[in-house]
């Protein structure tokens, strides 16, 4: 039939076309990372390396590139220790208004990061702390507790709650059965939100921006080059923080995959 | 007896778990904003902050042209953004569940949102370097001969959208396309059977079954869009300003923590509104 190969071709034609809107920007990112010249547009004069070279030779992006990891992995480890003991609490014992606590715990997911920003930079105004990497780490449990409370909660079915029922009768302490039953048995939700807040937080920039001061993660170090233009260094940088988010989520494919197969 | 002492120790225990991110969540993000909200009935004298206890700054809200354009301006963008994201989105997720072999689609879905994962801020000024005077379009165009001056393109609303559509149509695919393989075939091949033509199966049988899966992604559409800076400030430019762009000028130049609660507020409001409306398909998705 015509009408159906010509549909097919259609199909195709336009799943080529959208995958191009959407890897042009990328592409074009990474291709002029290597432009042998000043300016990263067309045309493209040859390739060098010298613009990576001079991204691991600035300190102030490569101190702002540990700033970002050391807050990714501060706030992310606070929010998945809070999210992972509220999920047990809420899904394993009876609580009053626990659909209200639930509420309340998922309610920072449906507000705008610069309104969130903006109210803790007044509290903290208000109260007299002052800005620094601690203030965004802050800012940044406050979005991703949200997220790490609703994956880890989402995965506490009634298979897991028998085998821990088994480890007390066993006479496991309550810790004992959250730290040797639980939490390795939910290890990959565990992983998958952590990996999750990684990635939010290393890409996170209004609230970073507004909360810090002298020390400033990456994202807010990029937003500084930006002042000055089009330039293969800014281009350099964005494909490093692409290369490191995407090998962050392979690694969180990795362990959704594995843990789908086990099943 | 026994076992109501063990229950409110059962019920400490629980206490102590949920109690932490509880406290967490009041301390860092109720209270900072009930700190906002009282801020915006502030006003400032110099670099003091007085409390007035009044609506002034919502009025002055109202009053001034240049700050009730700026939500216009955010809510038309959000409105084009959604809308063509929509558009481009529902053909591609149906494309990817239909015509892509199986065991390919998972592969199909995660290039898509591939580039979700390069920075914000980078996301944008990749934009800029395809859409610059001198970038990648304008260059090919000329290049081929179809212009002969540059084309405006940065700097303009357009560019805006075109950033945030990018982005969103990656977002779309991804929840029109969980609802698009959750729907059983038999559903259209009984009504194809009915006697229904492909466009009739598709507006009467798919369209309705797939529409929770469309507004849940517009309602995130809608909150990330109306709440970003970075895509109209890097590409839009200074032309125009959206809310948020306007929020952060109090915050700097001005030094207008008020005004700029107050907009945040109003900001809220807005997606508030926006929730209440959504919140019929937003329910259904969850059950």
């Amino acid at each position: 039939m015509i009408s159906s190969r010509f549909s097919k071709a259609l199909s195709w034609a336009y799943l080529i076309a959208l995958y191009g809107f959407i890897f042009l920007p990328v592409a074009v990112l990474v291709l002029f990372s290597f432009q042998d010249g000043r300016l990263p547009v067309p045309p493209f004069n040859g390739a060098t390396l010298k613009w990576y070279a001079q991204v691991f030779a600035d300190d102030r992006l490569m101190s702002a590139l540990g700033n970002s990891l050391m807050v990714a992995l501060g706030s992310s480890t606070v929010a998945c220790i809070l999210g992972f003991c509220a999920a047990y609490g809420l899904a394993r014992y009876i609580l009053p208004a626990s659909r209200l606590q639930r509420g309340l715990l998922v309610a920072p997911m449906t507000v705008s990061y610069l309104i969130i920003a903006l109210g803790l930079l007044s509290t903290f105004n208000w109260v007299g702390i002052s800005l620094s990497l601690w203030t965004v780490g802050i800012g940044h449990v406050v979005i991703n507790l949200p997220l790490c409370f609703a994956i880890i909660y989402a995965s506490m079915g009634d298979h897991q709650k028998n085998i821990e029922r088994a480890a007390r009768d066993l006479g496991a302490a309550e810790w004992q059965v959250m730290t040797q039953v639980s939490a390795p048995m939910l290890m990959p939700s565990i992983l998958a939100a952590f990996f999750l807040s990684v990635t939010f937080s290393w890409d996170e920039f209004i609230i970073s921006f507004l909360l810090s001061r002298f020390d400033v993660t990456l994202p807010v170090e990029i937003w500084s080059m930006l002042r000055s233009g089009l330039n293969p260094k800014t281009n350099a940088v964005g494909s490093i923080v692409f290369l490191v988010s995407v090998a962050l989520l392979l690694i969180l494919e990795l362990i959704v995959f594995r843990r789908t197969a086990k099943k | 007896m026994a076992t109501t002492t063990l229950e409110t120790r059962e019920n400490r225990r629980a206490w102590g778990f949920v109690t932490p991110a509880l406290l967490w969540t009041v301390a860092f993000f109720v209270i900072p904003f009930i700190v906002m909200a009282a801020i915006s009935l502030a006003t400032r004298k110099g670099r003091e902050l007085v409390m007035m206890w009044n609506l002034d700054n919502y009025v002055t809200f109202f009053e001034k042209a240049h700050l009730l354009k700026g939500l216009f301006v955010s809510l038309e963008i959000t409105f084009t953004v959604t809308f063509i994201s929509i558009l481009l989105a529902y053909p591609l997720a149906w494309i990817i569940a239909e015509r892509v072999p199986q065991k390919w689609q998972r592969m199909a879905l995660i290039m898509a949102i591939l580039p979700f994962w390069t920075s914000y801020v980078v996301r944008s000024y990749s934009w800029l370097l395809v859409l610059a005077k001198n970038g990648v379009i304008n260059n090919t165009l000329m290049q081929i001969g179809l212009i002969a001056e540059p084309l405006e393109m940065a700097s303009t609303r357009s560019a805006t959208v075109i950033g945030f559509v990018h982005f969103f149509v990656m977002l779309l695919t991804l929840t029109i396309y969980a609802n698009l393989v959750q729907m059983p075939p038999n559903y259209r091949r009984a009504a194809a059977d009915l006697g229904a033509n492909g466009f009739q199966v598709f507006w009467h049988v798919v369209l309705p079954l797939t529409l929770p899966g469309i507004m849940v992604g517009a309602f995130l559409t809608f909150v990330l869009c109306i709440g970003d800076y970075i895509t109209p400030q890097i590409l839009g430019g200074n032309n125009e300003l959206a809310l948020p762009q306007i929020i952060m000028l109090q915050l700097g130049r001005r030094a207008d923590f008020p005004m700029a609660a107050t907009l945040s507020i109003i900001l809220m409001g807005v997606v508030t509104l926006a929730y209440i409306a959504c919140a019929r398909w937003l329910k259904m998705e969850r059950t």
